[in-house]
């Protein structure tokens, strides 16, 4: 074999043979897509409890939801992302050490980044989800009451159905925010895009290739999500009038 | 865990809290700027200039802020006719690869919130200048711009608010800002905890105070708009 051109090289690191990373790199964008999923489902859950809180007139709920949403959305990412991380790791030890077993303890990368991703998530989609509740309009849900409809069937046929509906444009925008803000669980070490483009770059020693790569996937993914949502906006709205312009 | 050390580590971060003001402060006027210029792009008329302009804010909109970085910082300096020419000084230096960096990524999302005011701006009062036959100049500079001023501030305050949080990620790229001191003091002293929280405290602190800053600022540009106390 002569010497390789550099290009020819270059593209043997970023395909699929041997030498390739072409594969790493598309796993670690499989485990930004499953990170962020479960980030993106574990705000749902809590940005729903956090909208719930505010909506329920009760004064102590409303200010401890207050409290959690100003509270991440004022603070860095990357410190939730180390707090979880490290903070739930030193829990998770203490308790073993009560429970008898010896040494460090560590949460899961993946647990970790996701409930971090989720947090941060939370705080935000806690207002989508208050909008979409206020714009349901107010005269469907005295009819349901005035037929007597128990109130978790009332939630299930009447709330649920058009809450998602009209929180889904602002759900797009944060599962895109989910989705950047996964990077930041490679501090952990999660084998996530973020983390490959890192470890590609650093052993081919071709930097910008690998994050060029990398952004050039993360594109992939944000503008191919922004496709599903927009579908997904016109499928749920497709019985409702449209303001006239 | 006692009072001492809460005020030695608090002390500590806010050593380190100019740098993050200066990253800061640094980033989000050349970002400012850099958005100006695409939303003029965008707004010009010319096809070739509006395409760049989409092109550059579906780039830098589409992909996390830290893969950005790390190509200005690691990746550019990889290239032998970089160090060779004369941006070698300013790329191989962390903080003004870290300013950059965080300039271009918002020029892109403030690019979107001032394209959005500039079409907020009625009509009706560009026709009015332009009746009473105002040059183009003046018309930006009375009617438009004050007007696209304060539609865009409570979008603008948002991610101005995200820049502060944003800066946390130069603390990856060996610059010693409020994030890096408090990863050090919890590595160092096994605490995991307290540090992060100090810190998390400072940031919030801080974006308190730009978001009233802003209310303020919206609050003095709407006078008119507020009513009248007799």
């Amino acid at each position: 074999m002569g010497p390789r051109l550099p290009l020819a090289s270059l593209i043997a690191q970023l395909g699929f043979g041997e030498k390739g990373w072409g594969l790493a790199l598309l796993e670690g964008a499989l485990m930004t897509l499953l990170v962020s999923i479960a980030g993106l489902v574990i705000g749902a859950l809590l940005g729903s409890l956090v909208a719930w809180s505010k909506l329920s007139g009760n004064v102590m709920f409303g200010a401890i939801g207050a409290a959690y949403a100003a509270i991440f959305r004022g603070v860095p990412e990357l410190l939730v992302v180390y707090f979880v991380y490290y903070g739930s790791s030193a829990l998770l030890t203490g308790l073993a050490n009560l429970a008898g077993i010896e040494g460090f303890v560590g949460v899961p990368a993946f647990a970790a980044g996701a409930l971090a991703v989720g947090i941060v998530s939370g705080a935000y989609q806690a207002e989508v989800y208050r909008g979409a509740y206020l714009a349901i309009a107010r005269g469907e849900l005295e009819a349901a009451t005035s037929v007597g409809m128990p109130r978790l069937l009332m939630f299930r046929r009447i709330i649920a159905p058009q809450v998602l509906r009209f929180a889904i444009p602002g759900l797009g925008n944060l599962w895109q925010v989910a989705l950047k803000d996964s990077s930041l669980i490679s501090v952990t070490g999660l084998a996530e895009l973020m983390r490959i483009s890192q470890v590609a770059a650093g052993s081919t020693r071709q930097p910008f290739v690998f994050y060029l790569a990398g952004g050039v996937l993360y594109l992939l993914l944000t503008a191919f999500s922004n496709r599903v949502f927009d579908k997904a906006e016109a499928r749920a709205t497709r019985g409702l009038r449209r303001a006239p312009g | 865990m006692d009072l001492a050390f809460i005020a030695d580590a608090f002390g500590r971060l806010m050593g380190a809290l100019p740098l993050t003001l200066a990253v800061w402060a640094l980033s989000v006027s050349i970002g400012c700027l850099l958005a100006m210029g695409l939303t003029w792009m965008r707004v010009s008329g010319s096809r070739p200039l509006a395409a760049f302009s989409r092109g550059y804010i579906f780039v830098f909109r589409g992909s996390p802020l830290l893969i950005q970085l790390f190509a200005i910082y690691y990746g550019l300096s990889s290239f032998a006719f970089i160090r060779a020419s004369f941006l070698w000084p300013f790329l191989r230096d962390a903080f003004s690869c870290a300013v950059l960096s965080l300039a271009l990524c918002t020029a892109a999302y403030s690019s979107e919130i001032f394209r959005g005011a500039l079409a907020a701006v009625p009509h009706g009062q560009v026709e009015a200048a332009k009746a009473c036959g105002m040059s183009r100049l003046t018309l930006f500079r009375r009617i438009i711009f004050p007007i696209a001023l304060r539609q865009a501030l409570p979008a603008y305050s948002t991610e101005v608010i995200s820049m502060t949080k944003a800066t946390a990620l130069v603390s990856l790229v060996t610059l010693q800002d409020v994030t890096f001191v408090a990863n050090k003091i919890r590595n160092d002293l096994f605490l995991p905890y307290t540090p992060l929280l100090i810190a998390g405290a400072i940031y919030f602190v801080l974006n308190f105070i730009i978001a009233r800053a802003f209310v303020a600022w919206e609050f003095y540009l709407s006078a008119h708009q507020r009513r009248r106390v007799v």
